[in-house]
């Protein structure tokens, strides 16, 4: 639709300001051992409790604004990364979670793993550890959020 | 997610997954419907096959401990344990008493955290938050106690070849005490929830019946086979480890159904909690490790362990190198997924997530193998693959 560009502005800061507030994510295992997954299934329990930042974890690539991979990318789970990257809407991030996301880790070698997932897919965010902690990839996540925030801001001072 | 249904002479074909939203892990099923009743069921795995058996053939006995511990991170420490148990039988090595108490102690503490992770996943299921939330809440107690005891929450490496790496301090042993205690006070609680809750028990009461007899028949294992009424569990069967000293009571119902699923799976965290009390109460002193050799000698042994969902299986061949020459995973989803198959027959489709959960399935254990097709579709056989590679020496 065409709103004409002062229209459009006004447009794409609401919707940069829905992003910020509310990421819907999904989650893909490509060949995980699921020690990731279950961490990622903890940050929204109480304890972690994610939804406090407005994420929701759900199940359709069509509604999702985030991908949270997991494990390394097997040889017949690559093209199903691929599709349920290819179904989300623009724009669209993924976050890396784990050593074998990020580098194959423990299965590099394996005769059925493509490799890791920025060999398939373009990742925004790293998340390391085996499994990382449910409070890193919540870090993992806002640090994504901080990426989206308009330039015009000042950037926000590093946690640590 | 592929919800497209499809239509094949007047039969509709509900294909679910890879990615779908009831589980986490990557599994595909095809379920053909009369309306809303399932009349068929077909499984495809492997998904999450990686190829470990064949990666180990080229680590040494040490660095395939940590590749094999990685099959799954729900029960990493029972992978561990059956292939330690293995080795050592293999080596003929001697593990001093108090290494063998303390990988029961980290194996019933795993066994807490894996049933009440599955208790809050099949609750979910059920449309049941509440109790998701509540079970996941209270299963941080024990990822504690595992974190405060062997370094890491998930993946712990507690074994090594030769016995363990960690030791319980006293300040630990009452720290789990108190952990457990407060979970069997919970564990109560969940009970009589699931036992009790009108709108859960339509769910699951009477949901994904399976009598003893085909139990029996598709050679089910771990809680779903206790739940029919069959009692296998290698605990008491084969006592490994430290299990001869500390014996378990077997767990059984009758019914078969979901209910006796969560009735079984609950009641086996009790027998658990008081498993740990006493392993803490009677641990022996002494070491925790032997000195293993580099090279195991020669030989193949077989490794059975109880795992959280029934028995994991392992067989070890060496062929007196630094390198195991076959390692051979039989997991329980594997044997347990044949029953979703027998009893999804009859059912509503709305009820197929709470049946498939019911087995409590772990993908990644049992993606063992993979069917290989060629760019035509058709399946490649073990004989046109060597012949592919001596081809591709040649060309070499």
């Amino acid at each position: 639709m065409d709103f004409g560009k002062t229209w459009n502005e006004v447009l794409d800061r609401v919707k940069t300001w829905a992003r910020l507030n509310s990421p819907w994510v999904i989650h893909f295992n490509s060949g995980s051992c699921n020690g990731c997954d279950i961490e990622i299934l903890a940050t929204l329990t109480p304890r972690y409790d994610v939804e406090r930042f407005g994420i929701k974890l759900q199940g359709s690539p069509r509604h999702a604004d985030v991908l949270i991979c997991t494990g390394p990318v097997t040889l017949q789970a690559r093209d199903r990364l691929l599709r349920v990257y290819e179904q989300m809407p623009e724009p669209k991030f993924v976050i890396a979670v784990g050593s074998c996301a990020i580098s194959g880790g423990a299965f590099q070698g394996c005769y059925n793993v493509v490799g890791h997932v920025d060999e398939v897919i373009p990742v925004d965010v790293y998340v390391p550890g085996c499994p990382p902690r449910p409070e890193a990839i919540i870090d993992g996540v806002v640090k994504l959020l901080g990426k989206l925030q308009p330039a015009k801001q000042p950037p926000q001072e590093e946690i640590v | 997610m592929s919800e497209a249904v499809v239509q094949d002479k007047k039969r509709f074909v509900v294909p679910i997954g890879p990615q779908h939203p009831a589980l986490k892990e990557p599994g595909h099923f095809e379920f053909t419907v009369d309306g809303e009743i399932v009349t068929g069921a077909t499984v495809r795995l492997g998904y999450a096959h990686r190829g470990i058996e064949k990666a180990v053939e080229s680590r040494n006995w040490t660095q395939s401990l940590y590749l094999l511990e990685r099959i799954c991170g729900i029960c990493s420490h029972v992978h561990a344990m059956t292939y330690c148990l293995g080795v050592e039988k293999l080596a003929g090595a001697e593990v001093p008493p108090r290494a063998q108490a303390i990988r029961v102690l980290v194996a019933e503490l795993e066994r807490v955290h894996s049933h009440l992770l599955w208790l809050g996943v099949a609750a979910h299921e059920a449309g049941f938050d509440t109790l998701f939330m509540y079970s996941w809440r209270d299963r941080e107690t024990v990822m504690d106690l595992l974190e405060s005891f062997t370094g890491n929450r998930v993946n712990y490496s507690a074994n090594i070849l030769g016995g363990v790496k960690c030791d319980v301090t006293p300040d630990l042993a009452s720290a789990i005490l108190k952990g457990v205690d407060f979970l069997e006070e919970r564990s109560r609680h969940y009970l009589n929830v699931v036992t009790t809750d009108e709108v859960f028990l339509q769910r699951t009461r009477g949901v994904g019946t399976m009598s003893k007899e085909v139990a029996e028949r598709l050679g089910v294992v771990g809680p779903t086979a206790r739940a029919s009424g069959v009692a296998r569990d290698i605990r008491i069967e084969a006592p490994y480890a430290a299990y001869a000293d500390f014996p378990v009571q077997i767990v059984l119902a009758e019914a078969g159904d979901l209910e006796a699923r969560f009735v079984v799976r609950i009641k086996e965290l009790f027998e658990s909690y008081r498993l740990i009390h006493e392993v803490i109460d009677k641990l022996p002193p002494g070491e925790l490790q032997t000195r293993m050799p580099r090279k195991i000698k020669a030989g193949e042994t077989i490794s059975r362990v109880e795992a959280p969902r029934g028995e994991a299986f392992y067989f070890i061949k060496s062929n007196g190198s630094d390198n195991p020459e076959r390692i051979k995973v039989r997991t329980p989803t594997l044997c347990n997924m044949g029953s979703v198959v027998a009893t999804a027959v009859g059912h509503q489709l709305a009820d197929m997530p709470m049946i498939l959960a019911g087995i409590d399935p772990c993908f990644s254990c049992n993606d063992r193998t993979v069917a290989v097709r060629d760019a035509a579709g058709a399946l490649v056989t073990w004989e046109s693959l060597r012949q592919r590679r001596l081809a591709h020496q040649e060309n070499k």
